[in-house]
């Protein structure tokens, strides 16, 4: 089993040239193997970077004389040198707003890491502090005190996550069923065809304020947390689509065989949705659900960006917001944060589609 | 009372222009625990016939009767082995067998399930792969799994629609035998579709060739009147054997003959001109040819 995982995630053959090379075997073939999946790799990444701070350093540059040009017309020669000044002593209250180099991109993100060891000190100190008075409040039978103080980045990203597998479960809830349904029956299938259509490729933020008008009626007197509730529906219904389109063609594409084996052997209905017509649209399915999860990732963001819901979205609209000298180094951290966490998620449902899937 | 009847049976896909007649006026009775061959080119329509007899399919006119009865769809009195194994790949030996078993004895207890199982893989000889999937057997043992399932139905009748067409021919040859052995142990009334003459002969006691199509029919009966076990190296020498199969491949020949030279259409040739190499113009080029690289 360990193995096998090991060898879907594509680690093992990640590597393989290592363990070869130390141990002696076919050294040439393997150390040229190396070269392409660990060197290459890293020229290319070194490039990125090259690349990036080149543009970032012109970019500063052009921001500063600018920068020094208008203080020149407006204070003259004097102004012009005191703000030259400023820039070069890196003074936090004159850097020029552009695009960060790769060098601050790194410090906002050690910043960002040494910001959350601060706050969930803090945490566990209050969470030791109220220890006493939360075991009275649950033994009366009130709410425990929480912690309300700002979340740290690591906590927005939970946030997120939580955000987007809910999403995720309610897309997988909502697209299988109905996929199986429609799939099974051609009347069923052309008759709604024209509603999955033309939902579709309805965008994320209009799929927001429908959830929000349903929502807010629906939870009017509730005290949960709305602003989750929100995202996460909004999430599950704008990504559900693929799942759904997926799972119907994957039942209404059944092999003839298998089709003529069930009508042969005279299954029942659930005898052959289980053994027959979900098992061999199962890798189709899994498709559908690789596709859900990550449209569910691109668009959360965008969707706590609007709802106002805690996650990585509102991280980068409020450090847009705030316009302190590091905050577009720690959006861009939070980009590069985000892209990795859908890679992720996209290598871990393919491990588990490649699981599901038989060989004929 | 013949066992299985068809009466004037025709049957045809398409509507319109399109429309293909694949079988027509057929008739055929098979009496109970008799084996019937039916020998015939691909493409003929042999499949079509078997899913007339299987009830995937129904007839345009004419009807299919069984035991006196219009057949209205598939039923576990008639076990069918497909050409193509149709092992359900997720599921294993013994529970591709299983689902056979779980429809014709849906209340039979777990153990007597089991036991059913154990004694149906016994009878092709798969015991010891009783746990593996499809994807792990060779043609051949998929083909056992599928004949076990189908008897496992515990049907009146096997139909088998060219069931050993895609084995090798050694393999063939022990499958054949296996398949009448498992036959004659309680003589099911069996119908096979082949395109292998020899075959019928050594498995059948009646050939039916099917002429091709579009429009087939069948032939005359061929009986075989060899006794049983035929074992291929010996009926080799037979001169009943030889006789009976070149009559029926004589047949088949004479049909297929006069059917592709009915279809011979006329062709007309382009009129070209060959281009010689000393008409070549030189120096003549077509105005407004740009070479365009984007």
């Amino acid at each position: 089993m360990k193995e096998r995982i090991l060898q879907l995630t594509g680690i093992q053959a990640f590597l393989a040239p290592w363990i070869s090379v130390i141990k002696g075997e076919e050294v040439q073939k393997n150390v040229q193997a190396l070269l392409k999946s660990y060197i290459y790799p890293l020229l290319s990444i070194l490039l990125f970077i090259g690349i990036w701070h080149a543009g970032a350093t012109y970019l500063f540059n052009k921001e500063a004389t600018a920068k020094i040009e208008k203080a020149r017309t407006e204070r003259g020669e004097a102004g012009a040198l005191e703000m030259q000044n400023c820039i070069i002593s890196g003074d936090v209250s004159c850097q020029p707003n552009t695009l960060p180099s790769p060098a601050k991109v790194w410090d906002a993100y050690l910043s960002l890491l040494a910001d959350h060891k601060i706050i969930s000190a803090k945490k566990d100190a209050f969470d030791l502090k109220v220890a006493k008075t939360n075991e009275k409040r649950i033994a009366k039978g009130q709410d425990p005190i929480t912690y309300t103080g700002r979340p740290s980045f690591v906590d927005q990203i939970k946030t997120s996550l939580k955000t987007v597998f809910a999403g995720f479960l309610l897309a997988a809830f909502i697209a299988i069923p109905i996929g199986i349904v429609i799939g099974l029956s051609t009347t069923l299938r052309t008759s709604f065809n024209w509603l999955i259509q033309i939902l579709k490729p309805v965008s994320p933020v209009v799929w927001l304020l429908l959830v929000f008008m349903i929502v807010k009626t629906v939870m009017s007197d509730s005290d949960m947390d709305k602003s989750f509730m929100i995202s996460f529906i909004s999430v599950g219904l704008c990504s559900m689509w693929a799942t759904l389109v997926n799972t119907s063609m994957g039942v209404s594409t059944v092999d003839k065989d298998f089709v003529n084996v069930a009508k042969v052997l005279k299954l029942s209905i659930g005898q052959n949705i289980f053994k027959v017509v979900l098992p061999s649209s199962l890798p189709m399915i899994f498709t559908g659900l690789r596709i859900t999860l990550s449209v569910a990732w691109m668009v959360l963001i965008a969707i706590e960006l609007l709802a106002q819901s805690p996650g990585l979205g509102s991280f980068v609209w409020e450090e847009f917001q705030n316009g302190a000298s590091d905050s577009n180094a720690k959006i861009i951290v939070a980009m590069f944060v985000i892209g990795m966490i859908g890679f992720m998620l996209d290598r871990i449902m393919m491990v588990v589609q490649k699981m599901m899937s038989f060989n004929k | 009372m013949a066992y299985l009847e068809l009466k004037n049976v025709s049957k045809s896909y398409g509507t319109g222009k399109d429309r293909v007649e694949v079988l027509k006026d057929i008739n055929l009775t098979i009496e109970e625990g008799e084996f019937v061959a039916i020998v015939g080119f691909t493409g003929s329509g042999k499949t079509t016939l078997i899913n007339l007899i299987n009830g995937l399919e129904f007839p345009d006119e004419g009807e299919v009767l069984l035991q006196g009865k219009p057949i209205t769809g598939p039923g576990p009195d008639r076990g069918v082995v497909f050409q193509n194994y149709s092992l359900l790949p997720w599921l294993t030996v013994a529970q591709n067998i299983k689902l056979a078993i779980d429809e014709v004895y849906p209340s039979a207890p777990k153990k007597e399930k089991q036991e059913m199982i154990e004694k149906y893989v016994g009878m092709v000889h798969l015991s010891h792969a009783i746990d593996k999937l499809p994807s792990e057997l060779s043609g051949g043992m998929r083909q056992r799994v599928s004949v076990a399932r189908a008897l496992a139905m515990n049907p009146k009748m096997l139909l088998m629609d060219e069931p050993l067409s895609a084995l090798d021919a050694l393999t063939r040859g022990t499958l054949q035998e296996e398949i009448v052995n498992i036959w004659g142990e309680d003589r099911k009334t069996c119908l096979l579709i082949t395109n292998d003459v020899d075959e019928g002969i050594v498995m059948a006691d009646r050939i039916i060739p099917l002429n091709p199509g579009p429009k087939a029919t069948l032939g005359p009966n061929f009986k075989v009147d060899l006794a049983r076990p035929r074992v291929i190296a010996e009926i080799n020498k037979n001169d009943v054997y030889k006789h009976l199969r070149n009559e029926i491949l004589e047949y088949l020949i004479d049909v297929g003959a006069s059917r592709s030279s009915q279809k011979t259409a006329q062709y007309e040739l382009p009129d070209l001109k060959p281009v010689m190499p000393g008409r070549i113009k030189w120096g003549f080029r077509k105005k407004k040819e740009k070479l365009q690289y984007f």
